[in-house]
């Protein structure tokens, strides 16, 4: 999920996803950025860890680019002066973590509902749809209230409330794009081949919806951080001296007048990982139609087009 | 009509247009330096192959090029004067679709399948500020009624799936004339529709040009409506003009080899064709159908009545070992209703089928599965009947993923360039995807995906109808050489009688479901029994210079 491009590919044309990844300077640059979170979630911990909770009481909302404290404070520090830099790289961990399995678990259950739903009419179709309707109208951040106090709030509990309120928004559009894929001709000459439901479903339906909801996973990513960190800010969610990024966000706001960078640094990050899955997962969706691949493939030579023609 | 200050200006120019298409083996010429005019009243027709640059060329006109992977390298199109390229989006805008409109070739991808197609006529109207509510859908109406649709009150507010092919093309049409446009280009727009409705269309365009002094440009593949619309032809071939000329010069004497070679590939009306008829001797009947009878439900409103059609009525029919049985007749005449029935994608009324003596509609899964890799289907759109984003080895090789006993793997691809090769393609396009193909090599993928099964009968749903004449016959070439070889029958259901002349052993002809007539395919020829069989074949067009010496006089 971290990197959309790899997540479907032979192991042959791995290479080739690399090289074509590398020629274009966006997705370039939001794969390297995504990797650098990822090693940041990975080792971060063990580089860092001594220094997120360490106080500095000299460096009490000290403000970023000065490396009179070290350069662990070059981004600045908090109201009790724990190093922004360090927080920001341990911080990833949780925050990837509980965002990347909320998305992944919502889309795939989410998926897996809407292709049922979309794929067969009966009584099944009928109730998957209702209960999604029942998740929709439900005002999500309060049901994440009622089962995380009735639950009590641990990691594992916010991930599921999480998946649970973003299900519906998969389930809803793979079912859309099911009822119209269902009914094109290569559906029938599958059947006509003697093809089961699983095989119509999961090799014929299913690759050309996967795209969307893997785009709509991406631009999820950041709507779950967000509401990660308001269930952290009424205290359901993950619990202090854990934090993620949404935390420090969220404690970083009544600062925002006299120490900008508390809330500041923690906001970039989040934006700066969804727009990099976002143009990642653009890209992604190019490279995976056969009809539209030749726009990542051409990129390479933008004037250089030989005059002959084939 | 042409503008006053230029007496010597045409209608509509394009000079030396030169198109590329990028792609990754590099630039691919679509046309070449063509340049052709057209004024008020009179027809072009540009006629070529698939992949001739002809569609190109009008798509030049529209604007509708993309920019990239298309590329206009040179060339110029002025209407009444006006370079277009100088014409802003907007004044482009209002242009298309009121001043020059445009008619596809493929109907089912025109229309919007989620809004009715009243909605979609009116939006015509409102789009471009003609009238709106109430007046826009009398109007829809009256041009449903004018290109022949049925009770246009009623289905007015029907979706285009409850619409048959040939009459979406015919609100197509509707939709491009609803603004009484100067200059209407039609790309391909008859290929897919019923001899007879190809006549009435071509006959409707004949008395709008009359009536409004309409410039039509016809892109064609067929000669016959070619011959039967033009003033004026153009021939081309790989992105150039390899002839031009007053339509009846063309015809009666072509001048350029591609253009006789054209002209050759017609279905000849010798008696006795090309000898493609079945050799093998005809064995015991594989399939029986007993009395057939398809239902749908037209209207299933809460409270209303349920509306029944009687797509197949009471059909009886029998297809032997190495037989060829061809069913002709009109789009709604149930023909392909009768393909999905028999291979139970649709369930059937009441009836049976009896395929090696069980009966098709009372099996099992299990049966059924065995059933399938006897009996395979040919679909008519080439385009739509093959995953778009599977390669054409996964599309060869799937009837072995889902019968798994029939090959083992390691064998698969050996095999798929094997089928690839008996159907004329190369071993390398084992690994493109459909897209990549032209639709007449598409058509051979999806035969070699149904040869890939253990075949006894291969159903034919209008496979070759939307191909060009000349790869039309290869198709059927091929088929009837697999048919030897193999010994395999084919039911091939069709809207061309033509086609089916030196192909069928027999020939069942339909008309609203029920069978008119049912023959040895020498007898339907020399000596129809039905007035209805008879007006099929009567139905081709006949050329314009023949029918109408006088008709349109030329500007000069």
């Amino acid at each position: 999920m971290t990197i959309p491009a790899d997540t479907k590919q032979k192991a042959a044309g791995r290479f080739q996803v690399l090289r074509l990844v590398a020629r274009n300077k966006l997705a370039l640059a939001a794969v390297m950025f995504l990797m650098l979170v990822v090693l940041c979630a990975i080792f971060g911990p063990w580089l860092m860890g001594n220094l997120i909770d360490k106080p500095n009481f000299r460096a009490r909302n000290m403000a970023p680019f000065s490396l009179a404290q070290g350069w662990a404070y070059v981004l600045g520090a908090d109201t009790l002066g724990r190093s922004l830099l360090a927080r920001l790289i341990v911080g990833a961990q949780n925050t990837l973590g509980i965002a990347l399995f909320a998305v992944f678990f919502s889309m795939v259950i989410g998926g897996f509902l809407g292709l049922i739903a979309g794929y067969s009419r009966g009584l099944l179709s009928s109730v998957i749809l209702r209960v999604a309707d029942i998740v929709m109208s439900f005002p999500s951040l309060l049901l994440a209230l009622i089962v995380l106090f009735s639950l009590g709030p641990s990691v594992t509990n916010l991930i599921i409330v999480l998946a649970v309120t973003r299900i519906p928004i998969y389930l809803r559009t793979t079912r859309a794009e099911v009822l119209e894929v269902r009914e094109r001709m290569f559906v029938s000459a599958a059947m006509a081949l003697g093809a089961g439901h699983m095989r119509i479903v999961f090799r014929h339906i299913a690759p050309i919806v996967l795209p969307t909801l893997v785009t709509i996973g991406a631009i999820d990513f950041a709507t779950v951080v967000l509401a990660e960190s308001s269930l952290s800010f009424l205290g359901l969610g993950i619990q202090a001296p854990e934090f993620t990024w949404g935390a420090m966000v969220a404690t970083g706001r009544g600062y925002l007048s006299n120490a900008w960078w508390i809330a500041f640094w923690p906001g970039l990050a989040i934006l700066l990982t969804t727009l990099s899955l976002n143009i990642l997962s653009n890209w992604w969706r190019t490279y995976a139609d056969p009809q539209q691949r030749w726009r990542i493939e051409l990129a390479r030579s933008k004037k250089g087009i030989p005059e002959k023609r084939t | 009509m042409t503008a006053s200050h230029l007496p010597t200006a045409h209608l509509l120019e394009v000079k030396d247009l030169t198109v590329d298409f990028l792609s990754l083996g590099g630039a691919f010429r679509a046309t070449n330096g063509v340049s052709f005019h057209v004024d008020a009243g009179e027809t072009l027709v540009i006629l070529g192959e698939s992949g001739s640059g002809k569609s190109v060329s009008a798509s030049a006109i529209m604007g509708l090029i993309d920019t990239p992977p298309g590329e206009i390298c040179s060339g110029t199109i002025t209407y009444r004067g006006k370079n277009l390229d100088d014409c802003g989006v907007e004044e482009r805008r209002d242009l298309n679709g009121k001043k020059i409109a445009m008619i596809f070739q493929d109907p089912l991808s025109h229309l919007n399948p989620v809004y009715p197609i009243g909605w979609q006529m009116a939006e015509v109207f409102s789009a471009h500020g003609v009238a709106t509510g109430a007046e826009a859908r009398t109007r829809a109406i009256d041009i449903l009624g004018r290109v022949g649709i049925p009770e246009p009150e009623k289905r007015i507010d029907q979706y285009p799936h409850q619409f048959s092919g040939g009459q979406r093309q015919r609100i197509m049409i509707g939709m491009a004339i609803a603004l009484r446009p100067e200059i209407l280009i039609a790309d391909e727009p008859t290929t897919a529709l019923d001899v007879s409705v190809q006549a009435q269309i071509l006959d409707l365009l004949k008395k709008l040009q009359v009536e409004d002094g309409l410039a039509i440009i016809m892109i064609t593949h067929d000669l016959e409506v070619a011959a039967s619309m033009a003033d004026r032809v153009i021939v081309m071939n790989s992105g150039r003009i390899v002839e031009e000329g007053e339509a009846r010069a063309v015809f009666e004497n072509p001048q350029h080899s591609y253009t006789r070679t054209l002209i050759n590939a017609l279905p000849h009306d010798t008696a006795d064709g090309g000898g493609r008829r079945s050799t093998a001797e005809i064995g015991k009947p594989i399939l029986e159908v007993k009395d057939l009878n398809k239902f749908y439900g037209l209207a299933s409103g809460f409270f209303g009545k349920n509306a029944q059609l009687h797509a197949v009525k009471d059909l009886s029919f029998s297809v032997a070992k190495g037989e060829t049985i061809g069913i002709v007749g009109e789009s709604g005449s149930g023909k392909s209703t009768v393909a999905r029935v028999l291979l139970r994608l649709n369930e059937v009324s009441s009836g049976e089928a009896l395929f090696h003596g069980r009966d098709i509609f009372q099996m099992d899964a299990k049966e059924l599965l065995a059933f399938r890799r006897k009996v395979q289907m040919v679909f008519q759109d080439p385009y739509s009947s093959m995953n778009p984003r599977m390669t054409i080895f996964d599309i060869v090789s799937e009837p072995w993923r889902i019968h798994k006993d029939i090959l083992d793997k390691p064998r698969w691809r050996d095999r798929v360039i094997e089928l690839l090769g008996l159907v004329g393609l190369k071993p390398e396009h084992a690994d493109r995807y459909p897209h990549q193909f032209s639709g007449g090599q598409r058509q051979r993928i999806a035969i070699a995906r149904a040869l890939a099964c253990e075949l006894e009968l291969i159903v034919c749903d209008e496979a070759v109808s939307a191909l060009d004449v000349s790869v039309q016959v290869q198709v059927i070439d091929l088929l009837a050489q697999l048919r030897d070889r193999l010994g395999l029958a084919y039911i091939f259901i069709t809207h061309d009688l033509p086609i089916v002349r030196h192909f069928a052993d027999r020939i069942i002809v339909m008309k609203s479901g029920a069978i008119v007539e049912h023959a040895r395919t020498e007898d339907i020829f020399s000596n129809p029994q039905h007035a209805y069989t008879r007006q099929l074949m009567n139905a081709t067009p006949r050329p314009k210079w023949e029918t109408a010496p006088a008709a349109v006089s030329l500007p000069a």
